[in-house]
């Protein structure tokens, strides 16, 4: 099976409005939307919820305040100022370790399940989509980026599809790392910006620890020329295949609002550029 | 003031508002702090530029086994609630990535066995640009977990009449900890389907903090007006709408954005700024 994962780096160079036009032009595949944190994709899907699942992942500590004496040593022991006035913890704080619970001489603290968000697999016109949502102020996004992946690729066994596309979240941190381990290749997009330059670098250094196939997208190329001789120029001396070039174009936000991909609603110089750059894609890593 | 700028969604002008925002008060006379707590992709000073006094690095500690202590127990792979630690024949084996420093497994080792080193995460820069003091955080590429790495950044407030945060973006930990301790959120959003979805979320988290929170519409114009109906139903404050402009964006692809932007928005950067005194009850102090 292939896996294609895209990210950018920096938030808003494009990276889910392709991964939707990818979605509209490829075959055989099952869509994985693994940024968990501010999900978007299925604006322009329009998904059929078949299954929904809470996603449990690790535990939060409960003051159970007929118990507390106020000794105040659950405050020694735990290391993120998650316990507050009288003994209380603060959920958005506590990440879980359970050191207050191992260590109150009273018995007061009890670690419960957390569930920090919910799954779900859906119908789309476009094929089965996975997909989630992490509750507000939630943690663990690496975990739900991991299993949101896992459920991706035994559904696509199970049904024989070849090809999982997985849109990734902003950044470097955890639920991007959790998002390229073990992936085939994955896409970068980025624009000709000095900082969505700054962020690709970080990025493609982040798909290098892992010795993975990288290739590059470059959205709103017509915006700065310098910057984009740049990317190339980066891109060349890392060996990077530049696959797609995408001039701005007001139909991305215009098929936005219509609740469509780009591929569905135009048939302007930015669809015909994702449309190229699709077959160049198919034609060589997803071969 | 402290005021954290942050988004559901990303690149819809976060770093480009604190900019703005700095410059424009700083332009009035107030001593203006700019803290990048995006440390995953830090961008202020691209764009600031300011000059660097000092670099510290950041660390978190992590635990060691001494081999010749260890007698296997495993209480340590047991207390750990990250699955950090895995005994393998009688050996504990740790993750350092997946660690979260919680220090549990030296504290129960019977043996007295672990001990904790730090480990690096990323830096923490500090300088300044004309009147605007400059603090910023840059997590290793490869770290995982930057929540500490943000706090750290946090804790290095300078006394200013105006702080402000430039916050990751997401509703997850990150965010959470670079808001956490300020006095106003602002979130920045785009008029599109996404900037409404991600505004939602990033509206729902910030509900948890109790923070007076208020809007600011970038790229108006570009897209529908989803997001204006959803602030008006919510009774949440739009503190300014900045219109969309492609020369803008060309200005902010060639790094040189703040200034054209500063004068460009003088108006509704002043309305942000009043819309902050008033939602929060705050006015630093008029200066000469």
């Amino acid at each position: 099976m292939k896996e294609l994962v895209i990210i950018s780096g920096k938030g808003g160079t494009g990276k889910t409005s392709l991964t939707a036009s990818l979605a509209a032009l490829a075959g055989n595949k099952v869509v994985v939307d693994c940024d968990v944190d501010a999900a978007d994709l299925h604006i322009l899907m329009n998904p059929a919820i078949q299954k929904k699942e809470n996603f449990v992942a690790g535990k939060v500590a409960v003051n159970n305040s007929e118990m507390c004496l106020q000794c105040g040593d659950c405050v020694l022991y735990c290391r993120f100022d998650a316990i507050g006035d009288y003994y209380v913890v603060n959920p958005v704080s506590c990440e879980g370790c359970g050191l207050c619970e191992r260590f109150c001489p009273h018995e007061a603290m009890e670690m419960v399940s957390r569930t920090s968000g919910e799954w779900y697999l859906s119908d789309t016109r476009f094929g089965p989509l996975l997909h989630a949502r992490l509750f507000p102020a939630e943690g663990n996004s690496g975990k739900l980026v991991t299993l949101l992946r896992q459920e991706g690729r035994r559904l696509a066994e199970e049904k024989g599809l070849d090809l999982l596309l997985v849109d990734g979240s902003p950044g470097v941190g955890c639920p991007v790392i959790a998002s390229l381990a073990g992936a085939r290749a994955v896409l970068v997009v980025t624009e000709p910006t000095v900082s969505a330059v700054h962020d690709m670098k970080r990025v493609v250094d982040l798909a290098g620890h892992f010795r993975m196939k990288t290739l590059m997208c470059i959205n709103r190329c017509d915006l700065n020329r310098e910057n984009v001789k740049a990317i190339e120029e980066f891109c060349e001396s890392r060996s990077i295949p530049v696959l797609g070039k995408i001039p701005y174009d007001g139909d991305f936000t215009k098929s936005q609002v219509a609740g469509k991909t780009l591929i569905e609603y135009s048939d302007g110089e930015a669809a015909r550029a994702v449309r190229k750059m699709w077959e160049d894609l198919s034609r060589t890593v997803l071969h | 003031m402290k005021i954290a700028v942050a988004s559901g969604k990303g690149g819809t002008g976060k770093t480009t508002l604190s900019l703005a925002l700095a410059g424009y008060l700083a332009n009035r006379g107030y001593r203006v702090s700019l803290m990048d707590c995006d440390v995953e992709e830090p961008n202020v000073n691209l764009f600031l530029k300011a000059n660097i006094r000092a670099v510290e690095q950041v660390s978190v500690p992590i635990p060691v086994v001494d081999g010749d202590k260890c007698t296997g127990c495993g209480l340590c792979e047991r207390i750990c609630a990250f699955n950090a630690i895995a005994v393998v024949s009688g050996k504990p084996l740790i993750f350092k990535d997946i660690c979260h420093s919680c220090g549990g497994c030296m504290l129960v080792c019977p043996e007295r066995a672990i001990r904790e080193v730090p480990k690096e995460i990323g830096d923490i820069e500090e300088g300044s640009a004309g009147a605007i003091s400059y603090i910023g955080g840059r997590l290793r590429v490869g770290e995982a977990i930057s929540p500490p790495l943000i706090g750290a950044v946090r804790k290095h407030y300078a006394d200013s009449h105006y702080t402000v945060i430039d916050a990751p973006p997401g509703t997850s930990c990150p965010v959470m900890a670079a808001v956490r301790g300020c006095d106003a959120i602002v979130l920045v959003t785009e008029p599109t389907p996404f900037g409404l979805n991600d505004l939602k979320l990033a509206v729902e988290t910030m509900k948890r903090l109790d923070y007076p929170l208020g809007v600011v519409i970038n790229r108006a114009g570009m897209g529908d007006d989803g997001v204006e109906r959803y602030c008006a139903e919510e009774g949440i404050s739009v503190l300014a709408s900045l219109a969309h402009s492609r020369e803008i964006a060309e200005k902010y692809a060639a790094g040189e954005v703040v200034e054209e932007f500063i004068r460009f928005f003088d108006g509704e950067l002043g309305e942000i700024v009043s819309g902050l005194e008033r939602l929060t009850g705050i006015r630093a102090v008029e200066v000469k």
